[in-house]
């Protein structure tokens, strides 16, 4: 259970820089694929079965596989837009050994055959797309980015892009417009990115941690890998746990172990002692689960089968003594405010959530709000462009299923509230029929 | 709750439900063609600067981004006449990089003087952990200063230190609204803020990563609970 991949010595003074990054070996995977074919080196890659780390899991290797062959300006963009709430692996993975990540690039540029490669990097991340920055020229002063790299026949260049801090620019198709100069408003989809992306051309797109995974395949050989996890879900995960745990951070785990072992074994459960209410096992877009569900095992499709997903890998925990209604609360603000505006069941649905939730709090909801909102969800999901309305609709709907009784009990209790409190008001001879809520309290921003 | 005892839905002259929806906009003027460089002084450095950018694209419109950290760097906000500058190297309207502006949350569209930026993280884990009362503390701590700008932002990627403040770009965390008076004595006093609590001193806490073995040696290393 005590694989470490991608975090083995982690914290290893000056791992950032080239000179101790060459020490430990690395670019030696580069050396390797580079004496291999570009066809060799994505058969590694499809045998180690790994799914993508960003989010939605889809396998690597098909990926590239799906990118036509031949002679064209093709492009690899790497994900590090990390906005997914709760999510800060890549970060950790950036600042402490941004060699391995560009050593990924490295290598799956010349498997996909491509020569131009960006990192998109979110902008609040300053302290890593320094390093990030630093590493990149050191790697380009000694041969590992540029023409003919290490007297092979792959040239690439690598490009760092920062961002400017907005949600969608983590969703592939909205970072591709916003790496063209212009608001990350998401594509329709086909044409996908592998046949139309970047400048209209064939674009690969992964996230940090997959990249930085590529080099340990070819070292380790693809078959070696897939024998690590389980059967569908190969390999080891970087997970970041946070909110009511004990030793919140990242954590490399093997896919496959019980959700309780993450949780409780390696961050400690919840400070308080008491039991974990529920959680979102992959970023805020994904359905909660609750304290029943902790002895799922880890990994994509065990997930998938208990109605939630893998997602970022990004664990949340609540314990007993959290209010459904307030993480309800947060994560539609985070939705309202981040939906771009190109489609309308995402635009309208996540405000309108947003407002009816605030009606709950105003005390001017009733138990049937939670099946209007419940519908709402139902008109967003699969009706937009991107999943960003379906990140939030998910989440919610879960709530309102687990969590009924809960937040009925809410709605209950806010109404009987605001009623003495507008009572109280006319007694002491305030305006009668004032507004509850003050009037900026609709708005986003 | 009957009819007459909702609420009245805010209406605004306009008819909007939002003021200052089209404060953006004035009919009396052209629309704003691409600048003439003639009449257009661009200062050396920030031109150099977004020259440099450009370069990197195959299509130079991509350096809008990076052009616009640059003006806001130089002008301290994204001011018409520094969207103007942009515009001019790059060739394009400035309505069009208003657009891309408004867009992003760290571009700056209200004027402001030379100032920190304090963003404090209010999503899902850090307000588990207390995030809107260090908000509040912060606002009130920095009240009515102008070079300290506090705003509460979403999920900044570092909910390890929940709940945390990106303080000019430096992580700090875990915060208790205690630390507000000393974040913003730290500022005035031009001293890095919380020393002990940034986030890029933190060690990795998976006792597994100290471990030794290069990793594939499969199981038996390091390991065990410890935090």
């Amino acid at each position: 259970m005590s694989i470490r991949i991608l975090f083995d010595r982690i914290d290893e003074p000056g791992l950032n820089t080239l000179a101790v990054y060459e020490r430990r070996g690395g670019y030696q995977a580069l050396r390797r694929a580079l004496s291999m074919t570009p066809a060799e080196v994505l058969e590694e890659i499809t045998r180690s079965g790994i799914r993508g780390r960003g989010g939605a899991g889809f396998r690597m290797g098909q990926k590239v596989s799906f990118l036509p062959r031949g002679e064209m300006a093709k492009y690899l963009v790497c994900n590090a837009d990390e906005s997914e709430p709760g999510t800060f692996k890549d970060r950790e993975l950036m600042q402490k050994c941004p060699h391995m990540l560009i050593e990924g690039i490295a290598i799956a540029t010349w498997a996909g055959g491509i020569e131009r490669a960006f990192i998109y990097i979110r902008g609040e991340y300053q302290l890593q797309a320094e390093i990030l920055q630093a590493a990149i020229e050191e790697a380009r002063a000694a041969g590992y980015i540029g023409e003919r790299i290490l007297g092979s026949e792959h040239s690439f260049s690598l490009v760092l892009h920062r961002g400017a801090g907005a949600y969608i620019c983590g969703e592939e198709t909205g970072l591709l417009d916003s790496l063209e100069g212009k608001r990350g408003n998401p594509r329709l989809k086909p044409p996908f990115p592998a046949i139309e992306g970047l400048y209209a051309g064939p674009t690969l797109i992964n996230n940090v941690e997959t990249l930085a995974t590529v080099p340990h395949i070819i070292r380790m050989g693809g078959e070696r890998y897939a024998s690590i996890g389980t059967e569908t879900s190969t390999g080891t995960k970087l997970v970041s746990v946070s909110g009511d745990v004990a030793r919140p951070g990242n954590y490399e785990i093997e896919l496959g172990i019980p959700s309780r072992e993450i949780i409780y074994g390696l961050a400690g459960g919840p400070p308080s002692g008491l039991p974990v209410k529920f959680w979102f096992p992959g970023g805020s877009s994904s359905p909660v689960l609750t304290g029943e569900d902790l002895d799922l095992p880890y990994d994509f499709d065990s997930l998938a089968k208990a109605g939630s997903m893998l997602g970022s890998g990004a664990i949340i925990v609540a314990d007993q003594s959290r209010r459904v209604l307030d993480t309800m609360r947060k994560l539609v603000k985070f939705y309202a405010h981040e939906s771009c505006g190109k489609c309308v069941p995402c635009r309208e649905g996540t405000n309108w959530t947003h407002k009816m939730v605030q009606r709950i709090f105003d005390g001017q909801a009733t138990p049937m709000d939670l099946d209007i909102m419940g519908s709402v969800q139902e008109q967003i999901i699969g009706n937009c462009l991107c999943v960003l309305g379906d990140a939030m609709a998910m989440p919610v709907a879960s709530m309102i299923r687990k969590f009924r009784a809960e937040l009925e009990a809410d709605i209950e209790a806010a109404r009987e509230r605001a009623e003495s409190e507008a009572l109280g008001a006319t007694r002491a001879g305030g305006a009668g029929g004032q507004p509850l809520a003050p009037q900026g309290t609709l708005a986003v921003h | 709750m009957s009819i007459d005892r909702m609420p009245p839905v805010p209406r605004f002259e306009h008819g909007s439900r939002v003021p200052g929806w089209d404060d953006a906009v004035d009919l009396t003027k052209d629309p704003a063609v691409v600048p003439d460089p003639a009449t257009t002084p661009v200062p050396a450095q920030l031109r150099a600067e977004i020259e440099a950018a450009m370069a990197l694209y195959p299509d130079r419109r991509s350096a809008a981004i990076p052009a616009l950290h640059a003006a806001q760097r130089h002008h301290r906000w994204c001011s018409p006449e520094a969207l103007e500058q942009v515009a001019c190297v790059m060739r394009l309207t400035p309505a069009y990089l208003t657009s891309v502006a408004s867009f992003y949350d760290m571009f700056e569209l209200e004027a402001r003087p030379e100032h920190d930026d304090v963003y404090v993280c209010t999503n899902i884990s850090c307000s588990l952990l207390g995030a809107d009362e260090v908000l509040d503390a912060l606002l009130e701590a920095a009240g009515g200063d102008e070079t300290i700008h506090v705003r509460s932002f979403e999920c900044l990627g570092a909910c390890d230190i929940a709940p945390m403040a990106s303080v000019n770009g430096e992580f700090v965390g875990p915060l208790t609204a205690d630390d507000a008076a000393r974040i913003v004595e730290d500022l005035r006093a031009g001293r890095p803020v919380l020393p002990d609590r940034q986030l890029r001193r933190r060690p990795c806490v998976d006792p597994g990563a100290r471990g030794h073995g290069d990793g594939t040696s499969g199981p038996g290393d390091g390991g065990g609970g410890g935090g």
